[in-house]
Parts: C-alpha cells; structure tokens; sequence
C-alpha cells in the first residue's frame, strides 16, 4: 500500500499492531479500539504516537474522552458504496475537535479522494505508487464547493455573501 | 428561472472534464466496466438493455427555452431524435454512445445543465411543484428551496455513498402535484400563526417494494434552519440506515423499522448539534436565489378572458383542451397552459425533437421563455395570455401535442418496462398504448373524469402504480408477463397506496379488465364523484365482482 497524505505520496511512519502482538517502544502505533480500551494508561503513556482504528460501526462519540490523547485515527474502507466514514470524520473533526491524522484506510478510490477530504481525511491508503501518483489530480479536479464541511472551505452561498472573499479560478478562500 | 454564477458554470465544466478522463479510463480498458459503474451511476449514465441511457437533471422541472432547444438538438445529434421525460421531471437519452458522452455533457453545461445526481445512491435531483410560482394556492415559490437544496446536495461530501438513493420533494400549495409524501423526505411550505415561514417535513415515503406514505417528523420548521434539519435527516440515515439488502436501505424502512417516534428524536438530537452553526445558509444567499424567481412582469391584457371565451365558444375542440388542459393563474387574463405527452397510442413521456423545438418557441412568444415538466411526464407552458391560447393550441395541433386528455384515463404514467429497462419483467409502453387506442374516444374519457393510471412493468414502480387510482403492475410468472391491479392509491394532498383487487392478469387480458372496472365505476358512482371518490365510498367489492364474478 502506498500512502498519501497532505496531498503527497508519502513513506507511512505507522504500524498497526494486531491485538496480540507487543507495541513496540518505539514509532507510531495503530491499535484496535479495544486494546486502546484495555490498555489506554499504558499506551497513552509510551513515548511514542498512538492511533486507533475505529470502525465505522462505532460512534464516534465514543473516543470523545480519548481524543486529545490520540495522534492518529484510522478508518477503514471495505467497499466503495459504504459511506457510513464520510459521518465518522465529520463528527470527528467538527464536533469533537480532532487535530491529529485521520486516516482512510482499505479500498480507497481515486473518485473518493476529494470527498474523503472535505470530511476531514488527510491521509489515505492507495492500492500502487504509480496509481498513487496519478489518483494525486483527483484532488483539484472541481475546484468549488457548496457546502460547510471539516475542510472548513468556504461553501459557494458563503463565498457570494462575503464579498471581500473574491471568487478566483475556481478556488475559494 | 435561476441563472448560474461563475461558481456555478465552474462546477459543471470542471465536472465535464472529470467525466471526460473517466470515461477515457474506461476506453482505455484502465478501469473495468465494474469499476466504470459507480463513477458512471454518479453521472446519471445507466446500462440498459441495448445501450447505455443517460438521464439529464431538469431540477425541479423548470427548463427555459433555450435549453429545451439544446435538448432537442443533443436528441439529433446524439441520439435517435427524441428522449424521454421522467416521473422525477428528468430527461433520458435512450441510445448514446458511450465515447459521446462527454461532448454532450458538454453541451448541456453550455446551457447550465448537467446530469449530476441522477443517479446513483445519493442525494437526487430535487423536485417540486409543476405550478410553482403560477399557483394560486401558494404559500411561497417552492424553486427557490428546490435551487437552495440542489447546490447544497450538489456533490454532498458527506452523502454522496448513502445506503441508497435519496429523493426530496418540495410543493409550496396545499393540492400537492408533486406527489412529496412518497418522497424520502417531503417538504411542504406553510406559515405559522405569527406569519414565519416553514416547513412541515415528512420522512421515510416511497413507492418500490415497499411503498409507504411518510410520515411527519416536524410539523414546522423554519425556513432558516433548512439546511441544518436536511443534515441532520441525513446523517442520522448514513450512519445507521441498512446496508445489508439493497431491498430494506431506503431511509423508509430504517422509519419504520426505529419507529416514527425515535427516529424523530435521533434526528432533532442531531439537529441541536448542528443548528444556527456554519452549515446553515448565510443571511443573503435566500434573498439572492429568491430573486431569480419572481414573476415576470404581465401584461395587463385587455379583456383577455374575453377574448378567449370568444374563441371557446367558436371552436368546439379547442373548448375541449381548454377544460381539460388549461389551469388557472394567479396573475389576471393569464393561464397555464399542459402540454399533453399523452397522443393516443403513444408512448407517455416522449417527445420529439421537432415537437421539443415547438413547444421551445411557443415558450419564447408567448410564456416568458419558461417551460416545466410534470412528474405526470407532461409539459407546461406556464405563462399564457388567455386571449393567446388559441394561438398556442392551433400550433400544438400541427405538432400533435393538443391531445385534450390531462388527468384523464388515457394521461397514464408508464415506466419504460422491458422495451428498454434491464429490470423489468414486463412490458409497459406497449400496454399503455393498447389501453390508451381502447379509450380512444375523448367524449368517453371526458364522461369518465379524473382518473389516474400508473403502470409499472416491475416491482421497483417507476411508473408509481401504488398511487394509481388505478394502478398495474408487470410481474413475471414462469416467464410469462402477468399484471397485478391495484385500486384506490393516490399521489396527491390525499395520498394513499392502492390495494390489490386480486389475482393478476395476462398482458391480453388487461385491457378488458381496465375496462371493466372504469364501467363498474360509471354504473355506481354518485353525482361529482371521481373514480377515486366512489372506490373511497364504496370500497373493492363491486369491482372484485364486475372483474371475477359472485363465485
């Protein structure tokens, strides 16, 4: 799997670590909720970045206590018509004020990408470094918005009502 | 008519551009036809029986006269010379070729048209009132919330994937033409008693599988809080609506499933989240959408009404289209004039590209250049001098759009069914036909009134036949095509779903029993009463008889 984030290809500093595997000491660290759950004290207190994978079927209300806490929270994509992750980064990002990465992981598509985005991803699972490379357009292929999301663009209404934000080559603030 | 912005072209060319490299993929063979499908489906492009079909958004059914035209010569030039208008106020393309697809999309943005959101399991192209902004039982020109939800549901980041398609419906008049309690979210614009603007919203309507009246989860929300209340529906639908059978995804079933009573509480607790925060519209975007649809500026006929009564009384047929086809206005000495897609013997819903250039110069010389589709798949001029009527009949009559038979039994819906859908079990358009050549004689139908026919030619009920007074089904039995019949349904203020009468017909047999019940009806009904009246009065057993006898 490659890795994009920021809209770049980059090397993926992480390791997800399976429920029975030790964490190692050091490097970033994706565990699943549960062993967060377990064993939050002692991950929370290694030094090193901690993530957690949260599937979608779980509220995101549930990290809400944890949030600050985690430099990472992945979330996984099984199929492309699932779209229950949109919410979960939104609600992440918009109502319990995550800063860290989020990450889409699994089957994630170039026509996803920009959509992934606006909810509040930043970095991404991509099947191939050339496809990679090339899905990179995807990101800048419509340039204007209707709506508020996590992105925090400015949504089409806004951009007409606030005159001082001119309106320039199909980008908007 | 709303007139796009720079933001608002820069949108559907860039949206042009996309598609054009998709589909290049796919020529290419870089994506597989699987991998094609859900980037089509999001660019209104289906496979159907013998080719791909695309399917044009007309948001909520208002079309001016230039792109009326454009559509007619996108049906030359990249079609077979006509197309079809939808249940949904769409337009559908039977027979484009896959590699012209991007130049056509690219001509339709050149008239601010695209084809975004018909398709696919996200947020539809929205759709209202056929009279809007004409009627004279109007609260408020329901357009402006129709233009104001399609750029919000406009490449939705969060609903694109919902569990399944998504349709909103939006009548601003207390008859509803736009059939808004079968819709996934209805919305009917009212005041309260201090004269603020709302909406009562319903949710979880339908027709398919399992159709189902929505029920009200808001009796009034103000028209500020539209778009905060619209997110919250959805969001609580995207995160735990039914992903696991396509059958049982619509939000209908997650309604009924949750219950009215929780479901409206899991939505007003999202709601309180979200409310009076960015995502609702800015003060000013209301004003500035609002302003594209006020009316056009009459003229203060003289005695137009006049005039025309002088013309109904010279000429018998033109009397007729009159009675059946003409609506009243709001503004004095005007009138809307429907345009029948309804020839005996036709196919419902089609239209020629010389017939769509007709109607688009009517529109100019005579109805401030403004068109509507109804989701009965007829059309409307909606702005005609009364005294003009007859100017605009005599040319509908040289095109054969005159057919006087608006709401009458031969004004059918019809889905496509097997002549061109790749889910049907039976046929439709041929059936409508028959039926349609067996009511042939105007003066009968005329005698027979109001009477609403809907066929679908599968279970998925395109042809919205629950919420026909009438309404057929197509079912495929051992590979033969048999007809269900549903009575008492309607689409309207009074929305009901039809009940089955009993064991289903064989295509030859269908017509006579059309028949047979439009005469069961005729013998009992009291004075006034529509077929839909005296099936509400005396319920199904005199037409169960007339159908299968006393045994």
């Amino acid at each position: 799997m490659a890795l994009i984030k920021n809209r770049e290809l980059t090397e993926d500093s992480w390791q997800k670590v399976g429920d029975d595997t030790p964490v190692p000491a050091e490097g970033g660290a994706i565990v699943s909720l549960e062993r967060w759950t377990a064993e939050r004290m002692a991950l929370a207190g290694r030094n090193a970045p901690i993530g957690v994978l949260l599937d979608v079927d779980t509220p995101p209300g549930n990290l809400a206590e944890d949030i600050d806490r985690l430099d990472l929270i992945a979330v996984p994509f099984v199929h492309f018509k699932d779209g229950r992750g949109y919410s979960t980064a939104r609600l992440l990002r918009e109502r319990h004020g995550f800063t860290g990465e989020l990450r889409a992981i699994g089957n994630v598509l170039r026509d996803q990408l920009a959509f992934l985005e606006r909810c509040g991803f930043d970095s991404f699972e991509y099947e191939g470094r050339t496809a990679a490379l090339d899905a990179l357009k995807a990101f800048d292929e419509i340039g204007v918005v209707f709506q508020t999301a996590a992105d925090r663009r400015q949504s089409a209404a806004a951009v007409r009502n606030h005159p001082s934000r001119a309106f320039v080559n199909g980008t908007s603030g | 008519m709303y007139i796009y912005d720079e933001i608002d072209q820069t949108l559907v060319d860039q949206r042009v551009n996309q598609f054009r490299d998709q589909v290049r993929r796919r020529i290419s063979g870089e994506l597989s036809e699987d991998e094609f499908k859900p980037l089509r489906l999001m660019n209104g492009v289906y496979l159907q029986l013998h080719a791909y079909m695309l399917r044009v958004a007309i948001p909520y059914g208002t079309l001016s006269a230039e792109q009326l035209r454009k559509l007619a010569w996108i049906a030359r030039k990249y079609d077979r010379g006509y197309g079809h208008f939808t249940t949904r106020q769409n337009f559908q393309y039977n027979w484009p070729k896959l590699e012209d697809l991007p130049d056509l999309l690219a001509e339709l943005a050149s008239v601010q048209m695209h084809a975004l959101q018909t398709s696919g399991n996200c947020i539809r192209n929205v759709t209202a009132d056929q009279y809007a902004g004409v009627a004279a039982d109007e609260v408020v020109d329901p357009r402006i919330y129709a233009e104001l939800i399609r750029q919000w549901s406009t490449l939705h980041p969060e609903f694109s994937f919902l569990p399944r398609k998504f349709k909103i419906a939006v009548t601003g008049a207390t008859a509803d033409r736009a059939a808004v309690k079968v819709h996934d979210i209805g919305l009917v614009a009212k005041r309260d008693a201090n004269g603020e603007l709302g909406f009562e919203v319903t949710v979880g309507g339908g027709l398919g599988r399992t159709p189902m009246v929505g029920p009200t989860i808001r009796d009034f929300l103000p028209e500020k809080h539209l778009l905060s209340y619209l997110e919250a529906v959805l969001r609580v639908y995207n995160q735990i609506g039914r992903r696991d059978n396509m059958y049982k995804a619509r939000i209908k079933i997650l309604v009924h499933e949750t219950g009215v009573e929780t479901f409206t509480e899991m939505v007003e607790r999202e709601w309180t989240e979200i409310r009076d925060t960015a995502v609702e519209l800015p003060a000013g975007e209301r004003t500035r959408v609002a302003g594209f649809f006020n009316p056009p500026v009459y003229d203060k006929a003289k005695d137009a009404a006049g005039t025309l009564r002088k013309h109904v009384g010279e000429d018998k047929a033109f009397a007729h289209w009159v009675d059946t086809n003409v609506a009243a206005h709001k503004a004095e000495g005007y009138a809307i004039a429907n345009i029948s897609l309804k020839p005996i013997g036709g196919v419902p819903g089609d239209a020629t590209a010389e017939q769509m250039d007709a109607v688009a110069a009517l529109a100019e010389r005579f109805s401030f250049s403004e068109i509507r589709i109804t989701h009965e798949q007829n059309l409307v001029l909606p702005h005609v001098r009364q005294d003009e009527l007859y100017a605009v009949w005599q040319t509908l009559k040289s095109y054969d759009l005159h057919t006087p038979n608006l709401g009458l039994v031969s004004d059918m819906i019809a889905c496509p069914g097997m002549d061109y859908c790749a889910l049907a079990n039976a046929r439709s358009i041929p059936l409508a036909q028959e039926i349609s050549e067996r009511f042939d004689d105007l003066d009968r139908q005329y005698d027979i009134g109001e009477l609403k026919l809907k066929i679908s030619g599968c279970i998925n009920a395109c042809g919205h036949h629950h919420v026909g007074h009438i309404g057929i089904l197509g079912v495929d039995r051992k590979g033969e095509e048999y007809y269900q019949i549903t009575l008492g349904g309607s689409g309207a203020e009074d929305a009901s779903l039809g009940e089955i009468v009993g064991p289903a017909f064989p295509y030859d047999k269908v017509v006579d029993a059309v028949e047979t019940l439009v005469d069961a009806y005729l013998d009992i009904r009291a004075d006034g009463e529509r077929f839909l009246d005296t099936y509400r009065r005396v319920g199904a057993d005199p037409f169960k008889e007339a159908l299968y006898g006393t045994d």
